[in-house]
């Protein structure tokens, strides 16, 4: 057990030194560049820029740390926030390595995989970046090409099919509500799309959450 | 120094905070690799884990890469790459840069050429998503803390939790594959298209789930997810040509009801 606690404790204190390490390097990033080219941002351009996206991606970047950290454990999280795109490849990669351990996300099992998961995950994703990158002058012709595009503004709905048969399937019975509720959201309400759906996933997650409870208690699971 | 949106030192700087963060990558991986072997979890496990994580990654990586191409022309290729390896996502960046080069002034196809217009954007893209990548490392470990506090005391419940979680956020992502099907009554038939495709990439996980307990074939189930992934996105090129091409914009709507 006190093993245990030591491999925990670990990951939170170099989750923290790596993850605030990386957070003031990224804000000294505009610094430098403002210092090596001697200019000074557009302020007012800056404000009006920040108007806009700010108070959006703060609320959702909020609500998103809250909503995946007991998914994605400790070591998950640390890198996930840091690497990204965590909807669309981390957390579903990681979801699918569990089940397929038959870990729990609580367990440290399942902290163990998670991390094994998302830290190859983001190092895939860096390097094929990376090959793009270098690559760029003759791979652009074929990303731009109007024929694949099609396949790659679809990434979310040929994943999330993939995953909600495993889901669906091992939790049918609360899985009913939950859909319901969502797909009457979805199709009803006309504000809610690929734009905003970072938001409806707490209210998804915290209803089916008191779904459960409320079927746990009454002995229907 | 010369300003130019692919100047090498940009190039430099952009490597090296990548490079931090493969770093980062890798130590959480060696030390986890470490941790599995003292809780003897089959190697075997471990082995399946990192490469159906490695083949399930290559599709959506790649998809990624489409957005740094998009963003390159009007920001240089190194910082859509600093931005869409560190934190981004394709629909938070491209939004991000759309409305800092809005606010400039500044069409989103033409190569930015003043610093000052470059690093406006830069600011924006960075404040705009530091709350986050700031927030995880302070409160990582008292959320975890107080969701053990819940969940250690009844360990079927715990489960059932665990389960309900993913199946919430599951969920919200199948309802938002729905979210266009009400312009098919306006004759627009792309709303169609994420539901055959999420329909599709569905059967075949259902198919290759069969097919691997029935043959009992193990190798199938590690991979049963990229594989569906694969199929579901090819079905995308053909139920685009089938329905039209996938984006509803405003104008075209405001035509339909004009």
């Amino acid at each position: 057990m006190k093993k245990n606690l030591s491999y925990m404790d670990s990951v939170h204190r170099y989750g923290k030194i790596w993850g605030l390490t990386i957070a003031v390097i990224l804000l000294a990033f505009p610094l430098v560049l403002s210092i090596i080219f001697s200019c000074t941002p557009d302020y007012k351009a800056l404000s009006k820029g920040l108007f806009a996206t700010l108070p959006m991606y703060w609320a959702v970047g909020i609500v998103e740390v809250f909503t995946y950290v007991p998914m994605l454990g400790a070591g998950g999280t640390y890198l996930s926030f840091v690497t990204g795109n965590i909807s669309n490849l981390k957390l579903p990669c990681a979801i699918d390595a569990m089940e397929r351990a038959n870990v729990k996300a609580s367990s440290e099992e399942g902290e163990v995989i998670s991390t094994i998961s998302i830290a190859i995950s983001s190092i895939v994703t860096t390097i094929i970046i990376i090959i793009g990158v270098i690559l760029i002058i003759p791979l652009t012709p074929i990303l731009e090409s109007p024929v694949l595009e099609p396949a790659f503004a679809m990434i979310l709905p040929a994943l999330f099919g993939g995953l909600a048969v495993v889901f669906i399937s091992k939790n049918l019975k609360l899985s009913v509500l939950p859909v319901l509720l969502m797909l009457i959201l979805f199709i009803f309400v006309p504000a809610l799309n690929a734009g905003t759906v970072g938001i409806i996933v707490p209210v998804g997650v915290l209803f089916t959450v008191l779904v459960a409870r409320i079927m746990y208690k009454k002995g229907m699971l | 120094m010369e300003f130019s949106v692919n100047s090498p030192i940009i190039y430099i700087m952009v490597g090296i905070i990548i490079s931090v963060v493969l770093a980062q990558s890798v130590f959480f991986l060696v030390r986890a690799l470490k941790r599995a072997k003292e809780l003897n979890i089959k190697s075997s496990t471990i082995k399946k884990t990192i490469s159906s994580s490695a083949i399930f990654t290559i599709a959506p990586a790649i998809a990624v890469l489409v957005g740094v191409v998009a963003l390159s022309k009007s920001l240089g290729i190194p910082l859509p790459w600093l931005r869409l390896s560190v934190i981004g996502s394709i629909t938070y960046e491209t939004v991000a840069a759309g409305n800092a080069l809005e606010a400039l002034g500044q069409g989103a196809g033409t190569t930015i050429t003043d610093p000052s217009i470059y690093v406006t954007v830069v600011w924006v893209m960075t404040l705009s998503i530091a709350a986050s990548l700031i927030l995880a490392p302070l409160v990582t470990k008292k959320i975890q803390s107080g969701m053990n506090k819940i969940g250690l005391k009844d360990k079927k419940w715990s489960e059932i939790f665990n389960n309900a979680m993913f199946l919430g956020m599951i969920s919200a992502f199948l309802g938002y594959v729905f979210c266009d099907v009400t312009y098919i009554s306006k004759g627009f038939l792309q709303g169609l298209t994420p539901v055959c495709v999420m329909g599709v990439s569905a059967v075949f996980m259902a198919i290759l789930g069969l097919l691997a307990t029935k043959l009992k074939i193990r190798w199938l189930t590690d991979y049963a997810l990229p594989i569906s992934l694969i199929v579901g996105m090819a079905s995308a090129i053909l139920f685009t040509n089938i329905f039209g091409g996938y984006e509803i914009t405003t104008q075209m709507l405001q035509e339909v009801t004009a």
